[in-house]
């Protein structure tokens, strides 16, 4: 059973990659996308990553799409017809798949217990989270405790992220900044 | 090569090529950044199929008797990382578009590369 | 968008149960999934919608830009302090075990400051992106 919603997710995702890559119209690409966001989050809810479903159902479809779309209002609404046949990059996009195809042979199957992966580190934390740590939620434990330097980065990045984009567009004075209708635009 | 277990595998390789194709073949500078997130997207599928054990649960500690099985934290930690930096980077990529349209006019790479070539 | 009635009224319906739930998430990110990057995004959709219907001008007066690079910036500087204030009391960089009585009380205080620095940077910078691409003049049509 888990299987079957699995593998019509999966579907689901493919059929909107296929048709975002031949729409012209980029109203419809920006939404289509942002059903691919929440299709994906619905998939990682079914492989038990609860918390990474949330991020990507709230950073992904909701702040990705809205700030596409306010691009999309402040530019173009249309995308040019491409003017070549893109038979070269067909080929090298085919040989690069067949490429990971291969090398993704040998990886163990979906759901083994036994694979390389469970063994090393990852035992230790979910025996010894609750008794060092304390939370029960084990995702939070290891993103804030064990590896806190990686989040301090994170932190850093969205900080430097904001900066960029003050730098790059600008924030109004309030006494500037009139009633935009933004909606309008679309 | 047993295939209901690799399809997962398969399925998020096949939406990474399409992504690729998007970023490499498409000259509108918006829809190449919706390529390279369903790039990203696609790796994160990837990394969270290798992280799930079979009959495990979510990784939060369960009340109870009983040996409990849970799904390995670790990849979920990482792709909570990359997911927001994802975010940021196309947040960038996207304000650096409307500072080209203001500037070139459009948005199209092919054209953007004819003025400049024209200067 | 203020003249449409029914948006209008919904809004103001679901904008304060938004802002619930945000500190929900916040601080049951111990006990379930959530955390400081979940509340962030979904304190700053509230603003995000508060914007959409009642207009730029309505929202700067709610938060406005100054208060957004403060909080910014003092999200990373909680996360920071609280690194440095482990060292000052005898651990490593971010060991929180040093905080309180006992380790399990350090590593929950740690946990929680930690999580609020997070949320705090989120929520600024994700409302100052909405605010600087709805703040450009569009193209003349």
């Amino acid at each position: 059973m888990d299987i079957f919603i699995d593998i019509i997710l999966l579907t689901f995702l493919s059929i909107a990659a296929l048709a975002i890559a031949r729409i012209r119209k980029l109203f419809c690409a920006i939404m289509l996308f942002g059903i691919f966001s929440l299709v994906s989050a619905c998939l990682f809810v079914t492989m038990d990553a609860v918390d990474v479903a949330f991020t990507e159902a709230a950073v992904g479809t909701g702040i990705s799409t809205i700030l596409m779309l306010a691009t999309m209002a402040l530019t173009s609404t249309e995308e040019k017809r491409p003017p070549y046949q893109p038979l070269i990059a067909l080929l090298v996009v085919v040989v690069t798949g067949s490429v990971l195809v291969y090398g993704t042979m040998d990886l163990p199957d979906y759901g083994d217990p036994m694979a390389p992966i469970h063994q090393h580190v990852a035992p230790r934390y979910i025996q010894q989270s609750p008794d060092e740590v304390g939370p029960p939620n084990m995702v939070t434990s290891v993103l804030a405790s064990y590896r806190g330097f990686d989040t301090l980065g994170e932190t850093a990045v969205i900080f430097t992220a904001g900066i960029s984009i003050y730098a790059l567009l600008g924030l109004r004075r309030r006494e500037d900044a009139d009633y935009h209708q933004e909606d309008d635009h679309v | 090569m047993n295939l209901i277990g690799h399809y997962n595998y398969l399925v998020s390789i096949f939406l990474m090529m399409v992504g690729f194709f998007v970023v490499i073949c498409r000259g509108n500078l918006i829809k190449k950044l919706i390529g390279l997130n369903i790039f990203s997207t696609s790796v994160f599928i990837l990394y969270i199929t290798m992280g799930k054990v079979a009959g495990g649960s979510a990784p939060i500690v369960m009340e109870g008797p009983g040996p409990h099985i849970y799904s390995n934290p670790l990849p979920h930690v990482l792709i909570l990382t990359a997911i927001v930096v994802g975010v940021a980077t196309t947040a960038v990529g996207l304000a650096l578009t409307v500072r080209i349209k203001e500037r070139y006019g459009t948005i199209e790479e092919d054209e953007i590369r004819q003025k400049d070539e024209s200067l | 968008m203020s003249d449409h009635l029914i948006l209008r009224i919904i809004a103001k319906m679901f904008i304060p149960f938004i802002l619930l739930f945000a500190l929900y998430v916040q601080f049951h990110g111990d006990y379930g999934p959530g955390g400081g990057f979940q509340a962030g995004v979904i304190f700053a959709s509230a603003l995000i919608l508060y914007t959409l219907i009642f207009g730029l001008k309505t929202a700067m007066r709610v938060v406005s830009p100054t208060a957004l690079r403060i909080l910014a910036a003092s999200g990373v500087l909680i996360y920071g302090g609280t690194g440095v204030v482990c060292m000052v009391r005898g651990g490593n960089f971010l060991n929180y075990s040093m905080l309180a009585d006992t380790p399990l009380a350090g590593q929950h205080l740690g946990i929680f400051l930690i999580e609020l620095g997070v949320g705090t940077t989120v929520f600024a910078v994700m409302v100052m992106l909405f605010y600087a691409f709805s703040g450009r003049k569009g193209p003349e049509v």
